[in-house]
């Protein structure tokens, strides 16, 4: 019997696997996709934007080492107020990496890399075992454990599962776990763009009447776009071809990186909240998109999924180390307690700002305006905001502080 | 298993209040919820004592293994699980009979072999039994004789073996938190747990290890955080819950 079950292969169910194996806790994880997908090597557009804390963990899990060649520095933020073709209005609010003494404040890495480095670090642990290409069809709870039926008919067990399988969850939804959420009426497209000239490491994010348009800083003269359009304009966008994508992109974007193409394949995602009403249940624990979808408009989804990530490896490691049962209800409430109301403050944050900026009304604009000159006028303000963007400031789980357990 | 005759230290009025108890031990929201709270503090404090004492590793697997464990008062078997857990071969004690299936009834459930035994301390150590480490948590103030069970359990102990000893200090603070608190205003125990004049100062407790033949070496306070409910490990404040431990002299 394994000490872990993790259904989902994304990103949080490895590291997770990998912060509990190399903390001594045997782990299977289920992936749905198959070993070959997995590791396709060509660039799809996908890429992340890695919070400081974030990437502290990935250092302390030995796993930076083996990216940190492929990802680009954050240097700076600039966030901007503007109207498509008018360019952005003359309150801006600028954050640079500068004004923290932790060195970038992010860096921005490609999907396939981490994958890659994720699939090599759980090949070569022990004490995982990654069972890719199945998935779940029934879990079944009992007093020493749980025990998972697979795809192919065959069964695992383990003390805990962990649900790590995203927005649409089957782990909570078979535990009975309801969720809270709704839509925005918006979708976020998502792409890579080839540009003319260099970025110099400035992520930029302009908000705009029909929602954001972030622009963050791939190596080379590339950039990863997040376009939030109504899901209506979001549709007639993506039925273009890839010419007419890139017209109607080229007077939100602007002209301040030259000429621009498209660098890989285009995504849509449509925006909405969705919370788990409860991160537990009897020997099981959700993480990551499984426990809150959030808005992406901050870049935190990945963030929040790893900060979960620690804070359950901790709960767990710690509770193995003084010999309680790692499934109690004692050790998964204290996982609970610690994320949830993080959690549920940055849902709440993320959508009302989301709400403020997707606004054409003169007054809220103006009224927002003022509001980002004053965060930029008062330095101790401004890094508030900068060390809370790179998940420096809250109960911080140690991996995130980039130490070991 | 049956009494032994041997004369005990324990006070049959007290016993009778535990068994009342014993089938609520394993529910974490039930009566023992603030034992279940204070749990993780007692156990962090208790393996770090053996881990140190004992040369062992606590990132390893089974750290414990070989070592042979007593706890007295086990109850339902709050410390014997873990204990186990963590490969120490464990003897649970108590002198509360109904206890014992409880306790018996669980650790098979959690797929765990622990010796649950109806018996006291005095017992034991007349029956000759040593240990290498024996845990008496929260059991002090509730015997008649607190010498006496003392010396039992340095009777107890193989030489260099350890004795990890936690119970409640006797002040107006623990009188307000542990009688008026705990038992009054939160209900968290039932009324009549305690007998504040059998509790304990620590200079007190010190020196009546002393006297059993024990080394006392280290001690600590367990604080409760009201706003966060969770208790910690504390250097300073043994003003209410503290926790000692001795090592018998080679």
């Amino acid at each position: 019997m394994a000490d872990v079950l993790i259904v989902g292969g994304g990103l949080n169910g490895p590291v997770l696997a990998l912060a509990l194996a190399r903390a001594g806790l045997s782990v299977t994880v289920v992936d749905a996709l198959p070993l070959k997908a997995l590791r396709a090597t060509g660039f799809d557009g996908r890429a992340y934007a890695l919070a400081l804390a974030s990437q502290r963990m990935l250092a302390a899990l030995d796993l930076w080492d083996a990216v940190s060649g492929d990802a680009q520095p954050i240097n700076g933020i600039r966030a901007s107020d503007g109207r498509a073709g008018e360019g952005p209005s003359p309150f801006f609010l600028a954050f640079d990496a500068a004004e923290i003494e932790e060195g970038p404040m992010g860096y921005m890495l490609e999907d396939r890399f981490l994958r890659r480095a994720l699939l090599d670090a759980m090949k070569a642990e022990d004490r995982i075992s990654h069972v890719a290409g199945r998935t779940v069809t029934a879990q079944q709870i009992d007093p020493q454990g749980v025990t998972v039926t697979l795809s192919d008919g065959k069964t695992l067990r383990a003390r805990l599962i962990v649900g790590a399988d995203g927005r649409r969850s089957g782990t909570a939804e078979r535990a009975g776990i309801t969720r809270t959420g709704w839509g925005y009426g918006q979708t976020a497209l998502v792409a890579a763009i080839d540009h003319a000239l260099p970025h110099g490491g400035i992520a930029h994010q302009f908000f705009m009447p029909p929602g954001p348009l972030a622009i963050l800083p791939l190596p080379g003269n590339r950039s990863s776009i997040v376009w939030s359009e109504s899901d209506a304009q979001a549709q007639a966008i993506m039925a273009l071809d890839d010419a007419g994508f890139l017209d109607v992109l080229r007077p939100r974007f602007g002209s301040f990186l030259g000429e621009i193409s498209l660098a890989g394949q285009r995504f849509t995602y449509p925006l909405n909240l969705t919370l788990a009403n409860s991160f537990v249940a009897e020997r099981l624990a959700l993480v990551g998109d499984a426990a809150h979808g959030v808005h992406p408009i901050a870049g935190q989804g990945l963030n929040l999924g790893l900060r979960d990530v620690g804070a359950l490896a901790e709960c767990l490691v710690e509770a193995a180390r003084r010999g309680e049962d790692i499934a109690s209800p004692l050790v998964l409430a204290r996982y609970q307690q610690w994320r949830r109301f993080d959690t549920a403050t940055l849902a709440v944050a993320t959508d009302a700002f989301n709400r403020l900026f997707s606004n054409d009304n003169p007054l809220l604009r103006l009224g927002r305006d003022l509001g980002m000159a004053a965060v930029g006028a008062v330095p101790g303000l401004r890094r508030r905001f900068i060390r809370e963007a790179a998940g420096l400031t809250g109960d911080v789980p140690r991996l995130l502080q980039g130490q070991p357990l | 298993m049956s009494m032994h005759s041997t004369q005990t230290t324990v006070d049959p009025g007290e016993i009778a209040k535990f068994e009342a108890m014993a089938a609520e031990w394993w529910d974490p929201n039930g009566k023992f919820k603030p034992l279940h709270m204070l749990n993780p503090c007692r156990l962090d404090y208790i393996t770090q004592q053996i881990a140190a004492e004992f040369g062992r590793d606590l990132k390893a697997p089974q750290p414990f293994a070989g070592l042979r464990l007593l706890d007295i008062g086990c109850g339902g078997g709050l410390l014997c699980e873990p204990m186990a857990r963590l490969g120490a071969t464990v003897v649970g004690a108590d002198a509360a009979e109904r206890n014992i299936p409880v306790a018996r009834l669980h650790a098979e459930q959690s797929g765990l072999e622990i010796d649950y035994r109806h018996t006291t301390a005095e017992a034991m150590a007349a029956d000759g039994e040593q240990f290498d480490v024996v845990l008496n948590m929260e059991v002090v103030e509730h015997v008649a004789d607190p010498l006496a069970y003392l010396t039992a359990c340095r009777e107890l102990l193989k030489p260099g073996g350890l004795m990890v000893c936690s119970t409640l200090n006797r002040n107006p603070k623990s009188y307000m938190m542990a009688i008026i608190g705990a038992e009054h205003v939160m209900r968290w125990l039932p009324k009549g747990t305690h007998d504040w004049s059998k509790f304990i100062t620590p200079d007190e407790l010190f020196a009546l290890i002393t006297e059993a033949g024990l080394k006392p070496v280290d001690r600590k306070g367990f604080k409760f955080n009201p706003v966060l409910w969770t208790w910690s490990i504390s250097d300073r404040d043994l003003s209410v819950n503290y926790v000692t431990a001795s090592v018998k002299p080679r």
